[in-house]
């Protein structure tokens, strides 16, 4: 075998994360209650995942997330089926894969869990792209259930006070809507805990992120992209706050002990945009060949990305503004500030871009961030060409090549 | 001491010998659908060529789509920078490089000791590469070697909007029937292939003096389509299509 790929492999597999147990656990739980939910007399919310939740958990209304139900879709390798089916619905296949397979799902009951529980209510938050509201309007009519639209303006710069008047309103509008669907009145006290623990549970996730700047890293994006589900579906709930108190200490502990997630960490990496979740193993293999580590992303972060706008004693004004101006809502400059603050934060050595096909708001706008990158960092960045969930835009030779060849000039410049 | 490079492309494979730092041989033929066997076959017709033995080598490099096929190569480099230290060796003055082969095309750009700074590469498809041009000679019933020839001649290049490769094809059928010159529909087939190819480079901010490589290099109409579109103008290479392989040798001299 050419040396470039046995020499820099192990026979000894990393130690593996011992929380992904109880993770695993835990999401299986939330998948169950969300299914037996009629049976409990329970509401069942479906909600976009840059969507403002805590209301939703505050009036014990259990929420579900389509693009969650996507990603693990996509990890299962799932996801052509159901696009296919989209398709041949009449939906194009340029339509974002969490769109397509959700809406065929709905329709087939297909995919690794059976179909999502059916929803009492949309709350679609457009935050994170335009592609949402056709996606909820169509599942609204289709289950015929009532549908909230927060509209959140781009900020390109900034927060003007009519964007913070317009948003904050709909906020109300929100609590009016839950009221009117559930008939039951709003309980602000709950709220109250529940933005509490939200909150806490940003802080905890951003600081389970921040293990990675240790080095060798502890864990990488390919962990983080796992452990995220909880801050997206769990958020605001004790179990988000209690389990990731837990990841942190064994995360520091591996740290202690020299633990790392690639062996012989060499060279430490950025990642942009979704994972790629029906390759997760094979990426993660082919840079780990490289001795090279996934530490942070600019996806997994965009869950604790706006905790300084979160005030915990005022949470529902707050909120308007946090969830406004998330990652993908705000202009490619600030995008690339924050990358660039990533880049020094962990040390990277290389950005890996995944230029997504489904996620356009995502994916607009890369090139100008790479050229930024590169003006201000001088480190190398790779572009790959692939989609989250559809593996039809995945070509493994093509990709593989490109980042051996990206690699090799790390190594060279590090030589 | 002598080393050898091994590039095994989509369509050809190339073999390269170096020693004491000047080129000793290279070699060309088609890769067929074994790219080991290929590694073999044209690493060995270069060894007879040259009247060596496999003893005489002191290190292999592989490169290209079936790189990691060679078993017995000491390392496998991307095509990425084995381009940029062949075009290195042939010319150290080399800043970029803008390489049309079989299935991929890309543009690479050098710092000035020859190390790749940063690429580019078409995605998931095949316009603007070797095969598109391979198609449309098809269609044209034209030797592809003989792309370049006619095209010198076109007195109006003629305009092709499709980009895909299959719907380019069926524009390019209904031109022939239209009457349209054969000449001047093949020069239209390079301006196409080439403004598909200039983005790589303008992605890349690409600087001169610039060398073209890859087997498409020997077609001077694309060339001179790309020169245009670029507005720069190819330092000449001898080897364009065996330069991935000359790279490779001068990366096995380093290990
Ligand atoms: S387009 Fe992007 S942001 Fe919108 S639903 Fe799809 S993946 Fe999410």
């Amino acid at each position: 075998m050419p040396k470039h790929k046995s020499d820099n492999t192990s026979d000894t597999k990393p130690v593996k994360i011992k929380s992904a147990k109880k993770m695993r656990d835990l999401m299986t739980t939330y998948y169950l209650d969300a299914l037996s939910a009629k049976q409990n007399n329970k509401l069942v919310a479906w909600i976009t995942s840059g969507g403002p939740v805590e209301p939703l958990v505050a009036m014990d209304i259990i929420p579900v997330y389509p693009e969650n139900h996507g990603a693990m879709i996509g990890s299962s390798k799932m996801g052509e089926d159901l696009c296919i089916k989209a398709e041949d619905m009449g939906y194009s296949s340029d339509l974002c894969s969490y769109a397509r397979t959700d809406i065929s799902c709905s329709v087939v009951k297909g995919g690794p869990i059976g179909g999502l529980p059916e929803p009492d209510m949309l709350i679609c938050c457009n935050n994170i792209c335009g592609t949402v509201l056709k996606w909820y309007e169509v599942q609204a009519r289709f289950y015929n259930v009532p549908l909230f639209i927060l509209d959140t303006p781009i900020c390109h710069t900034q927060y003007s006070p009519e964007i913070a008047k317009y948003v904050r309103a709909q906020i109300d509008e929100y609590i009016a809507f839950l009221e009117n669907v559930t008939k039951r009145k709003f309980n602000y006290n709950k709220m109250v805990q529940v933005g509490k623990l939200a909150f806490e549970g940003q802080l905890l996730w951003q600081k389970v992120l921040d293990t990675t700047a240790h080095r060798p890293s502890p864990m990488s994006a390919f962990d983080a992209f796992f452990f995220l589900a909880l801050i997206v579906t769990l958020r605001g709930t004790q179990i988000a706050v209690d389990f990731y108190k837990e990841l942190i200490e064994e995360m520091e502990q591996r740290s202690k002990d020299g633990i790392s997630a690639v062996k012989d960490e060499k060279y430490r990496l950025l990642w942009d945009n979704l994972p790629v979740w029906y390759q997760l193993k094979w990426l993660s293999g082919k840079f780990s060949e490289h001795n090279a580590c996934l530490v942070a992303d600019t996806y997994t972060s965009a869950w604790c990305g706006a905790i300084k706008y979160i005030d915990e004693n005022n949470f529902l004004d707050s909120i308007a503004e946090a969830y406004t101006r998330i990652y993908l809502n705000i202009g490619v400059d600030q995008m690339a500030d924050q990358v660039l603050d990533m880049i020094k934060f962990y040390d990277a050595d290389g950005f890996v871009m995944h230029s997504n096909r489904s996620c356009k708001p995502y994916s607009f706008g890369q090139l100008d961030i790479m050229n930024i990158i590169k003006e201000k960092t001088n480190i190398p960045v790779l572009m790959i060409e692939a989609d989250m969930v559809d593996p039809r835009n995945f070509s493994q030779s093509q990709i593989e090549t490109r980042i051996d060849a990206f690699m090799e000039i790390i190594k060279q410049r590090n030589h | 001491m002598i080393y050898a490079g091994i590039d095994i492309g989509s369509i050809t494979a190339k073999s390269a010998l170096i020693k004491d730092n000047k080129l000793l041989g290279t070699h060309v033929m088609l890769s067929g659908y074994n790219p080991l066997n290929a590694g073999i076959k044209v690493f060995e017709t270069l060894l007879k060529k040259s009247e060596l033995s496999k003893k005489d080598i002191t290190a292999i490099v592989s490169t290209g789509y079936g790189r990691a096929s060679v078993n017995f190569a000491d390392n496998a480099i991307t095509e990425i920078i084995c381009h940029g230290a062949g075009a290195h060796f042939m010319n150290p003055t080399i800043r970029g490089i803008i390489d049309v082969g079989g299935q991929d095309s890309k543009a690479i750009l050098l710092d000035t000791n020859g190390q790749v700074e940063n690429f580019a590469m078409n995605d998931k498809c095949a316009a603007g590469t070797g095969r598109f041009l391979e198609v449309m000679a098809k269609a044209l019933e034209v030797d592809l070697d003989q792309l370049g020839e006619f095209s010198l001649k076109a007195d109006s290049p003629s305009k092709i909007s499709s980009i895909c490769t299959v719907f380019a094809e069926s524009e390019v059928i209904s031109m022939i029937s239209g009457q349209q010159k054969r000449e001047n529909i093949i020069a239209g087939i390079h301006e196409s292939a080439a403004a598909r190819v200039a983005i790589l480079a303008t992605k890349i901010k690409i600087k001169d003096p610039i060398m073209m490589t890859g087997g498409v290099a020997k077609n001077k109409g694309m060339a001179n389509a790309l020169e245009g579109r670029l507005g720069f103008k190819f330092v000449k290479g001898n080897l364009p299509q065996e330069n991935g392989a000359i790279g490779a040798a001068v990366l096995a001299s380093r290990i």
